[in-house]
């Protein structure tokens, strides 16, 4: 009996979502949309460690090229394959490239490839194959020319939007041992163990998907408000027709559940459409297919458990301050000034479940999982605790302004709660945030090491290959568009033996310009010769720096190769010169050689390096330096310098943090545009009346910036002070120093008040046309 | 039709449609200082659109519409919000208060968009609300006062810029006899003193009686009682 | 049509009336009295001695002629022809508003079935009744302001009445296209 009452009552509320004409529906619809938008980011999540797990074991799949796994260990066969790395860039593009000379028909097929290009043909990812063909494809295509014999299917790569191509080769077998060429049998050999999770970056992880979904969580309570006061007053109506108040409670979460099962079926759509759309974009270099991205059944499931069980938590948790009487709906709750004490329990028992867990990252490096997650999760959601209190205490006292500041401060002061439930998502996601950036620039320093590389001198650096002439290289480089200068070192060892020899030093050939840029030389001339003193780790420089003594370029040593073992005798009168670092940032020791002093045939004996100086304004100079590279050797890939070097993994999380942060501030702005909407829809008659009278439309559309700009402001700077308390103590449980990171305090509350203005922004065309006089008709 | 002499505001052949539906319909009015002039017609007739053309809150497709001798469909539409806010006031039926704002701050608003400082945009405010007999609702706001006094508080703030125009369509619409009748003593008492014209737009007679003179309009088109006669 | 009965009155001019009714044709007596009961007697007939006095009074002013004489005599065999003076006399009557009083509405409605069987203008009439109306509550509102409150309520005692009689006049204007379909046919 007491069952079937309530199934009548929550159907009624059901029937009640979707009645009342087109206001009822839309209602309904937005309703479902915000839901629908929070279920569809929570299914990516549960997704999206499936989709990285798929990606990791198509890339193990494919694996070929190992240090040490060379030659020596397969012999050629019927089914050996020789491969070599011909990866490229384009512009900031990585483009994985392999050359592939089968040695007998059962050699074996990458995956994803049917049949093994011939010398000058390729295959190539769809991604790649649209590039070419692109216009803006064309300098790539002068370095691939290979006519494009068929396309590598998807699970030969680990990305919709992946560059990919493999080509065929000839002559490998000659470069096998030395050149990066590797002789193999399968594709996908295993790596090794895998390594255990770094204690530090399994915070990260965990940091970032609480950060991530609690705003989705706020997301989905502030949606199945929408439309409240309206629904209030239809209770209230309820309540006249005699359903008693306990009723009427379950009717009104009978309506919420409506909104949020009708949310589900949107976020499966939503979801279902957000897959494919990842298939077709690239998010900070990583891309997906759409079959990677499958949630687990079981989180699907609770996903759909939740979130109408939290739809109907929510309306009974936000009609607890309200009676709804038969003549209206009486709200206990609005007299009753917030208190303070319990919302400052949250953020409190936060940090009192973070605090133990101090200094633990470098230690034992054991993080307790259920401790940091909740610990996070109470921080932030103090942040909604807080923010309705701080917003009303602050209004409350807001002086005097212009008309379009005392419209929207006398508004939120009526309603400070409902413009505190509207930023309460955007507060908590850059609070997470502020955190998150300030952990990972705390720890960066570990994960992240400077190259030393000098790119004011130099941007690219060319390695010519073994006994390759210094010279047509240089000048072909010297004519390539957007080269400003090119420093070109040939660079060896020596030693005082041809064989075995003890001793041994660094020789770097290049002209006076070109070796002022690795030492300090007192003056130099062509013919001259300096040995370097002070470098770290050379010892041997100064024994070997005697005049007339015969010195072995390239000696050989016992069991290898015989090596070209050029004589060179030590010249008196050599000079000294200062080590300093040199472009790459090391201390370059040995002797420094002008051309003229040493004998043609040492060129042999030496390899060729080339640091060119770019001039940035030609567009992209990089790859007109790439083809000129592949002119000289198609395997010949310039490096192009960075300052600074992130660990791989490192990146992989950074860049989870960013396409996250992405969906949850653009879903949080579409929240925030729909309340707006709806409260602008409500004032409609209002907002004519006041443009008859002559109010002008920058006063109101100032109006209503101010009243998303002040609640905002408020909550920008509790979330700067929850987040920078956050990221303290997790620096501190990582066992960093605490260290402010104010570029990235400004720009994540940068980003959050440019949603606002975005937001603002888009409302202002609604609300110009809802200030037509057609709003003052009364019929 | 020409504008009669010493009209202060005038309307000549007036159309507008909105879609389909034509509101007026070759309408013409005209109206001098210090006279009141009721609008009445059945629902839907275009009296309303009437009152909107020529408050220049909506430009008619067609017609000319002259105010103290300048044609309004020369002015842009800052021109004629300046206009509106400066010569021109309005009271209508319902939803006009800022529910926010207090009443004494919704009498002054017209003031502060003119740029008078708040303190005394609010003392001007409350001398209207006493002669409105209403200035014991100053802290109050609208949704704490009864209809009859809200539309008081409106018909304070649209004297309170001293408008040589007031417009008031259906200002009694909500309200009992009593309060009707109360705020229209009050509007044309307040009116008369201050030589302003009032164009009435009502559906009720005993209203209307509070004009001077009378026009009806039926499907666009209005008829100048006084030329019937 | 019952409800309109009860507003015929011996106020209303009988005379107007019925040379209104003569405006469409000559006709006899005996057809007069027919018409007239038709559109504005119902079920209490004008005697046939009110119409005999009528015609006279109005043949002594000139304004109906003798058209013809049936055989047989006596003036219910007389055929009457309205004269210009009594086309004039209809018109002016019509045009002059009536003043404003209750239990008015029956010499207004004959006003308007007439005006609409002479094929005038009668939404002129009723305009015209329509702006007197207001003149007279204009009047009765500023007494009312001006005066005490037995002033005040005897004033608007008049004015409800006659925002009743606005409020007819009104609903009829709004009907008269139907109403000319009902009496001309």
């Amino acid at each position: 009996m007491r069952v079937r009452q309530w199934w009548r009552d929550l159907a009624m509320g059901v029937r009640f979502a979707f009645a009342g004409g087109r206001e009822g529906w839309m209602r309904a619809v937005l309703t479902a949309v915000g839901v629908g938008l929070g279920v569809a980011l929570l299914l990516l999540t549960t997704a999206l460690p499936n989709a990285l797990a798929v990606r990791d074991d198509r890339a193990a799949a494919r694996n070929d090229l190992y240090y040490g796994d060379t030659e020596t260990k397969v012999s050629r066969s019927d089914h050996s394959l020789l491969i070599t790395n011909a990866d490229t860039a384009f512009r900031d593009q990585y483009v994985r490239g392999r050359e592939l000379e089968p040695e007998g028909p059962r050699a074996p097929l990458p995956p994803g490839v049917e049949e093994f290009p011939a010398r000058g043909e390729m295959v190539v990812s769809p991604a790649l194959k649209d590039l070419l063909e692109s216009g803006s494809g064309k300098l790539l295509r002068e370095r691939l020319p290979q006519r494009i014999v068929g396309t590598i299917g998807e699970s030969g790569l680990i990305g919709s939007a992946e560059l990919a191509f493999y080509r065929g080769g000839q002559g490998l077998a000659e470069k096998l041992g030395g050149g990066g060429v590797a002789r193999i049998e399968k594709f996908g050999l295993s790596q090794g163990a895998s390594e255990d999770m770094d204690p530090v970056l399994l915070l990260l992880i965990l940091v970032v998907f609480v950060v991530l979904l609690m705003p989705v969580a706020v997301f989905i309570a502030a949606a199945v408000r929408f439309g409240g006061e309206r629904r209030d007053r239809r209770l209230a109506a309820l309540r006249l027709v005699g359903s008693d108040s306990r009723s009427t409670r379950r009717i009104a979460a009978g309506e919420a559940l409506a909104g949020s099962l009708l949310g589900l079926v949107f976020g499966a759509g939503f979801f279902l459409i957000g897959r494919q759309v990842a298939g077709s974009v690239e998010v900070y270099d990583i891309s997906v297919y759409p079959s990677y991205l499958n949630p687990s059944p079981v989180l699907a499931l609770l996903v759909g458990l939740a979130v109408p069980a939290a739809a109907v938590l929510v309306t009974l948790f936000a009609l607890r301050g309200v009676v709804i009487e038969p003549l209206g709906v009486v709200r206990t709750a609005k007299p009753a000034r917030r208190r303070l004490w319990w919302r400052l329990l949250l953020p409190l028992g936060g940090l009192a479940m973070l605090y133990p867990m101090v200094g633990q990252g470098r230690d034992e490096g054991d993080f307790n999982q259920y401790l940091v997650t909740g610990g996070v999760v109470l921080l932030l959601v103090g942040v909604t605790a807080l923010l309705p209190w701080i917003v009303e205490a602050v209004v409350a006292r807001l002086g005097s302004g212009g008309v379009a500041w005392q419209l929207a401060v006398r508004r939120l002061q009526l309603s400070s709660g409902t413009a505190a439930r509207m930023v309460n998502g955007i507060a908590v996601a850059v609070a997470g945030a502020i955190a998150l950036q300030m952990l990972f620039a705390g720890v960066e320093s570990d994960y992240t090491k400077r190259t030393g590389y000098d790119v004011s001198l130099a941007q690219m650096q060319v390695t010519l290959g073994d006994g390759e002439p210094l010279g047509p290289s240089v000048e072909k480089f010297r004519r390539t568009e957007g080269v400003r200068q090119v420093y070109a070192y040939s660079g060896g060892y020596v030693g005082e033996r041809r064989t075995d020899p003890v001793l041994g030093t660094q020789v770097t050939v290049a002209d006076c310009a070109s070796l002022r840029e690795v030492a300090t030389l007192p003056s130099c001339r062509d013919g001259d010769v300096f040995a370097v003193r002070g470098a770290d780790y050379d010892t041997d420089t100064q024994k070997l720096a005697k005049g007339g003594r015969t010195l072995y370029l390239d000696p050989s040593y016992e069991g290898d190769v015989k090596n070209s073992e050029v004589p060179w005798v030590v010249p008196s009168g050599m000079k000294q010169a200062q080590t300093r670092p040199d472009p790459t940032g090391s201390e370059r020791g040995g002797f420094l050689i002008t051309p003229k002093a040493l004998p043609a045939a040492a060129d042999a004996a030496l390899e060729g390096q080339l640091y060119l100086k770019l001039d940035e304004s030609v567009p992209d100079v990089r790859d007109l330096v790439r083809n000129t590279a592949a002119t000289i050797d198609p395997l010949r890939e310039p490096m192009v310098w960075q300052s600074v070097q992130r660990a791989d993994r490192y990146t992989a999380i950074r860049t989870g943090l960013f396409v996250g942060a992405a969906c949850v501030l653009a879903l949080i702005g579409a929240s925030l545009l729909v309340s707006q909407l709806e409260q602008l829809r409500e004032r409609k008659r209002l907002l004519s009346a006041l443009v008859a009278f002559g109010t002008r439309r920058r006063t109101l559309s100032l109006s209503v910036l101010w009243q998303t700009a002040i609640p905002i402001a408020l909550g920008l700077l509790l979330a700067s002070v929850v987040g920078l308390t956050l990221g303290a103590v997790l620096l501190r449980m990582a066992g960093n120093g605490v260290r402010v990171d104010w570029p990235s305090v400004l720009s994540m509350t940068g980003v959050g008040a440019a949603v606002v203005l975005v937001v603002t922004l888009l409302s202002v065309p609604p609300l110009l046309r809802l200030m037509r006089p057609d709003g003052l008709r009364t019929e | 039709m020409t504008a009669p002499a010493g009209s202060l505001l005038a309307a000549d052949e007036l159309r507008k449609a909105y879609g389909p539906t034509v509101a007026l319909d070759g309408a013409e009015f005209s109206i001098h200082p210090g006279e009141v002039v009721a609008v009445m017609g059945p629902s839907g007739s275009g009296k309303s659109t009437l009152l909107h053309c020529l408050a220049g809150i909506v430009p008619p497709d067609s017609g000319s519409i002259t105010y103290n001798g300048r044609e309004m469909a020369t002015m842009n539409d800052a021109q004629r919000s300046a206009l509106r806010r400066s010569d021109f006031g309005f009271v209508f039926q319902f939803g006009q208060l800022v529910p926010e704002l207090t009443c004494v701050e919704n009498v002054a608003l017209p003031l502060r968009l003119n740029g008078t400082s708040r303190k005394e945009a609010e003392r001007t405010a409350l001398g209207w609300m006493e002669r409105l007999e209403v200035d014991d609702l100053r802290k109050k706001r609208p949704g704490e006062v009864s209809g009859g006094q809200g539309q008081r508080v409106a018909v304070a703030r649209s004297l309170v810029t001293n408008p040589r125009v007031l417009f008031a369509d259906e200002p009694t619409g909500a309200l009992d006899s009593l309060n009707g009748e109360r705020v229209m003593e009050l509007l044309t008492d307040a009116a008369r003193s201050t030589n302003a014209a009032v164009v009435l737009v009502t559906h009720e007679a005993r209203v209307a009686a509070y004009s001077d003179r009378e026009i009806v309009v039926r499907d666009g088109k209005s008829r100048d009682m006084e030329r019937v006669v | 049509m019952r409800g309109i009965h009860p507003m015929y009155s011996p106020l209303m001019s009988i005379g107007h009336t019925l040379l209104g009714l003569l405006e469409s044709g000559p006709c006899h007596g005996y057809d007069l009295k027919r018409a007239f009961d038709e559109k504005f007697g119902h079920d209490r007939p004008l005697h046939y001695g009110q119409v005999y006095s009528t015609m006279s009074r109005l043949l002594k002013n000139g304004l109906v002629e003798v058209d013809g004489i049936e055989p047989g005599g006596g003036p219910e065999r007389k055929r009457y022809a309205i004269t210009e003076a009594g086309v004039t006399d209809v018109q002016r009557w019509l045009a002059t508003p009536e003043k404003p009083e209750p239990y008015l509405q029956s010499t207004l409605y004959t006003k308007v079935v007439l005006a609409l069987l002479t094929r005038r203008d009668a939404g002129d009439i009723l305009d015209t009744q329509r702006a007197e109306h207001l003149r007279m509550m204009r009047i009765l509102t500023d007494r009312k302001r001006r005066g005490d409150l037995a002033d005040q309520l005897i004033c608007d005692h008049a004015l409800f009445h006659l925002e009743a009689d606005l409020r007819w006049l009104e609903l009829t204007a709004a009907r008269l296209e139907k109403l000319a379909e009902v009496v001309t046919k």
